[in-house]
């Protein structure tokens, strides 16, 4: 059981959410929670949401993007509120993270939404002071849909993609295996991905065309196909 | 003591007898594979069973194509909380391809292309409850969602379907796979929320 300590929007859609959790055992990054929400009538609806905090802080961090026909999500971003209890479960997953003991050189890539489990990486490798590159490929249609916008921009090895509308002097439109070939690290670095299955699918055989060990690619989906 | 979320009130949906606890239904086919989507030919695929005296059973892809296929009309059900009801399937019944197969070992590890592996216990394999499918909903089964061929075990969670088939073992002990070892419940009923450690 948390208490939410606050919430903040990040996009015209999506919002991070600070929950305090007394009794919290830690996280890896990568790792998510299960929410559950209870209605008075007693119906519930369980939701898993990366976490995009890691370690053994009492205080976690979630980052939720609002979907058209959510029942979970619409209820995150638009009603939830500090001092707000949350029942959640976790931490879970143990394949998508990344651990300080890992000397690989990383390369990141998210869609949308899918950048949450990723900043949970960057942070654990800055924390850690772990000297193993660590790139950041970050898809989105416009600046304003990136999920911490200004956290990210104090980063150096961060590039963005933008599909529908950029600065000036970026490139827009959908990636392309020729672009992802230019932003990402060489053959050998352990990549992970995670956004929209689409986006996810396209990426990770873009990366085993490229010379990708399959092996070295960890993939988190979701939405349907 | 009942918790209740403040200001949730749900969608107020009826509840469906079909869907196992905290299920939600879905209309879409949802992905959630661990790693890139392999890619397997029909000209060289091969499907195995391995007993414990390595014996080894062996269908081609004409092998297969050759033997008794069923449509098969089922619910699923994923443990990222999804349910897809009426889903439709061609394949082989496992029970065609255990016809003749000797061995007193209880558990199987199901292992794919690519690397992905779940173990079951070998009666959740026959009897009519698990296939090695090949289309679904009419159409040839797309990669992305385990083609050319993967298994089905509707009565488990769907990760327990290994996609992308490439060979069963036969195992004395219930040995953990990959997503077993990495925080999901060795069994796997929905009906029992058996969904973690």
């Amino acid at each position: 059981m948390g208490t939410v300590a606050s919430t903040h929007a990040e996009t015209p859609t999506g919002r991070s959410i600070w929950i305090d959790v007394p009794e919290w055992p830690g996280n890896i990054a990568g790792q998510h929670v299960d929410v559950r929400l209870t209605a008075p009538d007693g119906y519930q609806a369980t939701r898993s949401y990366s976490l995009a905090s890691s370690g053994a802080m009492p205080r976690l961090q979630l980052a939720v993007d609002r979907l058209p026909d959510g029942e979970v999500s619409p209820y995150l971003v638009d009603d939830l509120q500090a001092g707000d209890m949350l029942e959640l479960r976790g931490p879970l997953g143990g394949w998508f993270v990344w651990k300080q003991e890992q000397t690989a050189p990383v390369q990141l890539i998210a869609g949308g939404s899918g950048v949450v489990p990723l900043v949970a990486m960057i942070r654990a490798h800055t924390t850690s002071g772990s000297t193993a590159p660590m790139r950041l490929l970050y898809s989105v249609r416009t600046p304003a849909d990136r999920f911490f916008a200004d956290e990210l921009e104090e980063l150096d090895d961060v590039t963005y993609a933008y599909t529908r509308s950029g600065p000036a002097d970026a490139v827009i439109g959908r990636l392309t295996k020729e672009r992802l070939a230019a932003s990402v690290l060489p053959v050998g670095a352990a990549v992970f991905v995670c956004g929209p299955t689409g986006f996810v699918e396209a990426v990770a055989s873009w990366l085993v065309d490229l010379g990708h060990n399959p092996a070295m690619i960890k993939t988190e989906r979701f939405g349907g196909a | 003591m009942s918790i209740f979320t403040r200001g949730f009130s749900g969608r107020g949906r009826d509840d469906n007898p079909a869907l196992p606890p905290g299920q939600y239904l879905t209309e879409d086919f949802p992905v959630l594979s661990a790693g890139p989507t392999p890619n397997v030919e029909t000209d060289t695929w091969e499907f195995t069973i391995t007993t414990e005296t390595g014996t080894v059973h062996r269908w081609n892809w004409e092998q297969l194509m050759a033997l008794p296929a069923e449509d098969v009309h089922t619910d699923i059900h994923c443990v990222t909380r999804w349910s897809k009801l009426g889903t439709t399937w061609r394949g082989v019944s496992l029970d065609t391809l255990f016809a003749d197969v000797e061995t007193e070992y209880d558990y199987v590890m199901e292992h794919s292309y690519g690397g992905y592996t779940t173990n079951a216990p070998y009666e959740d394999l026959r009897d009519g409850k698990a296939w090695i499918v090949f289309e679904f909903d009419g159409e040839p089964l797309d990669p992305e969602h385990g083609g050319p061929a993967r298994l089905i075990v509707p009565h488990l969670y769907f990760w327990k379907s290994a996609k992308w088939i490439k060979g069963l073992t036969m195992m004395k002990d219930d040995d953990p796979g990959f997503w077993e070892q990495n925080g999901y419940h060795i069994y796997g009923d929905p009906w029992q929320e058996q969904r973690y450690w």
